[in-house]
Order: C-alpha cells, then sequence, then structure tokens
C-alpha cells in the first residue's frame, strides 16, 4: 500500500464531497450486495415458480381451506396405539433395532387424506395410516401409508398440478374435465396410477384396509449391505365385523365410528410386509408398481389395541415424516421423500402455532379387550 | 501495526466463517426448495452441532488467548460497533445451534446427526414451544446474516478504506509475523 491514509484523518467516513475516497466503499458493497443477492437467490425469493415448502402448503391451504391448528393434508383423524412384535425375519435385510424379534411400542394415526378437519366420512376415498415405531433407546421410525397401491404423482410439482387440476369448479362444483384431461395427457404415470387404484378392491372400513408405504426406501443390513424395498400394512384377518352398518350413511363420521366399535370388540392386527425390489424396479416412482411375483417379506405383527381423540401430547402433535427414520432404513432416490418431509415439517410449522379446536372424532376413548 | 490473532484464533476464525456461512445458505436453502430440503437438513443438524462445539472452543479460547487491541486512533462509535457485533456474534453462533437443537426437541423430531449418532432431547415436547423456537430460530438465522454483513463490510473497511492493519491481523497466514502499518 503505497498511498496509507493521513492517520489522523484514517477513521473519517467517506464523504460524496470526495469522490477519489468512494472507490473503497463501493466495492465493499459490491461485494456485500453480492452475497446477499446469492442469499436471496438461494432462498428462493428470485424464483417465485420454485416448489418450496411454504408454496406448496399454501397450495393445500387453497385448495381445502385453513384450518387453525390441525395438519394441512389428513386432517381429520384419531390417534392409536399398539405394539409392534418383529418376527425377526427383517434383520437378514435391515439392521434397524425395530427389526430385531421381540416387541416395539407403536403410537399411530387412522385419517382421511384431505385438508378438511370435518370432512364426511365419504368425502375422499383415500385413507391413511401412519406409524411411529418407538423402540427403547431411541432409533424411532415413522412412516405415513396411504390405502391406495400406488401414489397419484410421481413428484411434488406434478401433485400439486394434480391437485390445482382436480380442484372443483366453483361454477359446477366439479372439477373441469378439460384442464383433467389436459393433465393426465401429459401425465400417463398418474392417469395409470389411476387405473391401479381404481382396481384394488376398495375396503369396507379403515379396520380391514391395506396400507402402503407408496415410496422405496432401503433397508441396509449389519454388513451394510442395501436392499430396495417397499412396504405395506396387511390387514390380518379380522375376526369381529370392523364394518360401518349399512345405515349410518347419515353419520359423518361412520368410519371413524366403526373404528372405534372394532377396537372395542378387541385388537385390530396387521402384518407388515415388505417388497423386495430387483434390478430394474423403479425406486424413484411411486406411481409405478413392482411387479405382483416380487418376493415379500413378511416382518412382524401390528397389533393395535387402543383408541382415542386427538389431544395435547398424542398423535395429534406427532408430524409423520417419512423421513425419521432409525439407522438400518434409509431414503431411496424418491423425490417425493423430500418433498414429504419438507411440506409435513411447514404444515407441523403453522399448525403448531396456532390455537387447537378438538377433532371431529372423539370415541371414547378404549382399550381393546 | 496491530499485533496478529493467535494462530489458534485465526485458524478458529476461519473454519467457523466458512461453516457458518455454509450453514446460512443451507439453512435459507432448505425452506425454500422441497426437492433440496432432505440433503441439506441432513448436513444442516451435524453442521450446527459442530458449530456449537467449535464456539464453545472458541469462546474459551479467546478468554485465554484475548485479542490483540485495536489500533488506538479509531473513532468510539468504531469501537463500540466492533466490540458489540463481535459479541452478537458470539451470542448468535451459540444461540442459534441450542435453538435448532430445542426446537427439534420440542417439535418432536430425533436429532439425529449422523447413522446412530443421536442428541438426547433437552426439552419436553410440546407445539407451542416448537412453534416459539422454530420463530426465533429463522429471527436469529436473519440476525446472524445481517450481522455478518456488517462485520465483513467493517473488515473490508479495515482492509480497503482505513487500511490500518486490523483485517490484517485477522487474515495474516501462518504463523505470527511482525507487521507494520
Amino acid at each position: 500500500m503505497a498511498d496509507q491514509p493521513d492517520p489522523a484523518n484514517r477513521y473519517r467516513l467517506p464523504s460524496l464531497s470526495d469522490p477519489r475516497g468512494l472507490a473503497g466503499p463501493a466495492v465493499i458493497g459490491v461485494i456485500v450486495l453480492g452475497i446477499a443477492a446469492a442469499f436471496a437467490w438461494v432462498a428462493g425469493w428470485l424464483s417465485p415458480e420454485r416448489l418450496s415448502p411454504a408454496r406448496m402448503v399454501d397450495t393445500l391451504e387453497s385448495l381445502d381451506g385453513t384450518h387453525a391448528g390441525f395438519r394441512r393434508a389428513h386432517a381429520k383423524g384419531v390417534c392409536v396405539a399398539g405394539t409392534f412384535e418383529s418376527n425377526g425375519a427383517g434383520v437378514k435385510l435391515s439392521r434397524a433395532a425395530v427389526f430385531r424379534p421381540g416387541k416395539v411400542p407403536v403410537i399411530g394415526r387412522f385419517a382421511l387424506a384431505s385438508g378438511v378437519p370435518d370432512l364426511d366420512d365419504g368425502g375422499i376415498p383415500v385413507r391413511s395410516l401412519a406409524l411411529r415405531f418407538l423402540p427403547p433407546g431411541g432409533d424411532e421410525w415413522r412412516t405415513g401409508m396411504n390405502n391406495i397401491p400406488v401414489f397419484v404423482a410421481r413428484d411434488a410439482a406434478s401433485f400439486r398440478e394434480l391437485s390445482l387440476a382436480a380442484r372443483p369448479d366453483p361454477a359446477t362444483g366439479k372439477p373441469d374435465p378439460d384442464r383433467m384431461k389436459a393433465f393426465l395427457g401429459t401425465h400417463p404415470e398418474t392417469a395409470h396410477a389411476f387405473q391401479m387404484i381404481g382396481a384394488k378392491p376398495q375396503a369396507a372400513g379403515f379396520g380391514d384396509d391395506t396400507y402402503s408405504g407408496l415410496n422405496a426406501f432401503r433397508f441396509i443390513d449389519a454388513a451394510g449391505t442395501a436392499t430396495s424395498v417397499r412396504w405395506a400394512m396387511m390387514p390380518a384377518a379380522q375376526p369381529t365385523a370392523a364394518l360401518p352398518k349399512p345405515d349410518a350413511a347419515a353419520d359423518k363420521n361412520r368410519l371413524f365410528d366403526a373404528l372405534a366399535a372394532a377396537f372395542a370388540d378387541g385388537p385390530l392386527q396387521w402384518h407388515l410386509v415388505a417388497t423386495i425390489a430387483q434390478a430394474g424396479d423403479p425406486t424413484d416412482d411411486a406411481t409405478a408398481a413392482w411387479p405382483q411375483e416380487r418376493e415379500h417379506v413378511d416382518l412382524g405383527t401390528l397389533t393395535l389395541d387402543h383408541i382415542e381423540a386427538e389431544a395435547p401430547g398424542n398423535c395429534r402433535d406427532i408430524t409423520f415424516d417419512p423421513l425419521v427414520l432409525p439407522d438400518g432404513i434409509a431414503p431411496s432416490d424418491d423425490p417425493l421423500l423430500s418433498a414429504r418431509s419438507g411440506a409435513y415439517s411447514e404444515s407441523l410449522r403453522r399448525r403448531d402455532g396456532e390455537a387447537k379446536t378438538p377433532s371431529a372424532v372423539q370415541p371414547a376413548a378404549r382399550k381393546g379387550a | 501495526m496491530a499485533r496478529p490473532f493467535p494462530l489458534l484464533s485465526r485458524l478458529l476464525h476461519w473454519l467457523m466463517a466458512a461453516m457458518i456461512l455454509a450453514m446460512l445458505f443451507i439453512g435459507i436453502g432448505m425452506v425454500g426448495s422441497l426437492t433440496d430440503y432432505h440433503w441439506l437438513v441432513s448436513i444442516h443438524k451435524p453442521l450446527g452441532a459442530a458449530i456449537l462445539v467449535l464456539a464453545a472452543i472458541r469462546l474459551v479460547n479467546r478468554l485465554l488467548n484475548p485479542p490483540p487491541p485495536l489500533p488506538g486512533g479509531m473513532p468510539g462509535w468504531q469501537r463500540l460497533a466492533a466490540h458489540a457485533s463481535h459479541w452478537v456474534l458470539y451470542a448468535l453462533m451459540i444461540a442459534l445451534p441450542l435453538v435448532g437443537w430445542a426446537m427439534l426437541s420440542a417439535a418432536p423430531y430425533p436429532v439425529i446427526l449422523y447413522g446412530t449418532i443421536e442428541l438426547p432431547p433437552i426439552l419436553a415436547p410440546s407445539p407451542e414451544t416448537f412453534a416459539t423456537l422454530r420463530l426465533l430460530h429463522s429471527v436469529l438465522a436473519f440476525a446472524l446474516f445481517a450481522t455478518f454483513l456488517l462485520h465483513l463490510a467493517a473488515a473490508l473497511m479495515h482492509a480497503l478504506v482505513y487500511r490500518d492493519g486490523v483485517f490484517e491481523s485477522m487474515a495474516a497466514p501462518g504463523r505470527l509475523r511482525n507487521r507494520t502499518g
């Protein structure tokens, strides 16, 4: 530095009256603003078309309304609890604690796949079972499953577009058929998924349905070897009729009421079944089924014996983020997983900051026989 | 003129500068993209834990190895701004990871750093607490980014305009070297 500033005036702030002194501050301004601009770009503030968790949840709110305190999807639900008894068959596939032989406490939630918390139970055919496995000593596992064999969209952007295309036209009360046709024209995977979903026999109620994890995951064994899998909860033959009575059609909560009645008769059971992928089976596309003949491994039995209304501290306050995974289960390359995790987190952030109102589903809390 | 910072202080400063700047961009990036959310979150948590540990080490180091004094000619308000901003930076680099950890505990989410390395919860689950801490985490992160920009601007003012050796006292490479203003 040849020209040192006069020490006496060194710390004078630059003045517009002396343009020679402005070069340094100008360079600094460019650097600082450049970093701030990079920050804004990474934040997505310069690209409003980017699909952020907030934008996705905004879309859900625009479709189903904003219902303070409730999750933005699968809003109407009920809490359950029980145990998962692993038969040990999963140990060769995954080192996760939950698959060692023995029992693990589970809490869960049955819900309708809609953001409307007081929806009529017949209002949407898609129903869900979300579970939280809590082995002692950590290694928690959460999964959100639905009663459809494949998902309806390949990625979050398509799901958002599909949701908007399926939005009822205010004039007719029905979705605009042209808009849906246009969407299906550009998304044949969704058209195919709709066929698969339509071909599945509709279960009568929550208690006798099959709930699929939809997304692929990787089971990691003790040696570190990964196996691509999908999983589903298959109903055990339920001894009692967990079904809504035919005359219950006027009851908005008929499916939840039937579920509560079934719990009164005894625990409900499902088998956790993993489907093992073979090379070439798509792991990044939840709309695409794997061939029927793939190996299925029964990993153990889920026994749910307790049902209660959503309340502080129970399943109400849990987000069933499918990427809360134990060591031994890892995400696949399915882009929906990151999207679900991000959107669920945003939904939790919003609803946890809002006043809570009681769920429309209020079964008398009961323990199964 | 200005004596350089001790070598360990300079190492910690530049290491943490890179980590904290990366952390701020990762944090704002993950809430801005569903596609990138998961891989960014999975870096955010262990990096935050590492920053908390390093910040604690750095605080102890600062007490054991005090920084060189500011040049005598600096006006009072600039000295005040320098000292205040440094303590704000320390406070935020410790508070942000703690708030993040507490917020995940309250959510509740397991605080998994990597594989089986998991931090215990430091708060009981509570939706209200999660919502408050989640907001606080954002507010403090923006405050840290703003303070970082001011800190950078001030450092560059020392380097390019005041040329008083303050920038060099932190930017000096290698072992202690005699510097003249």
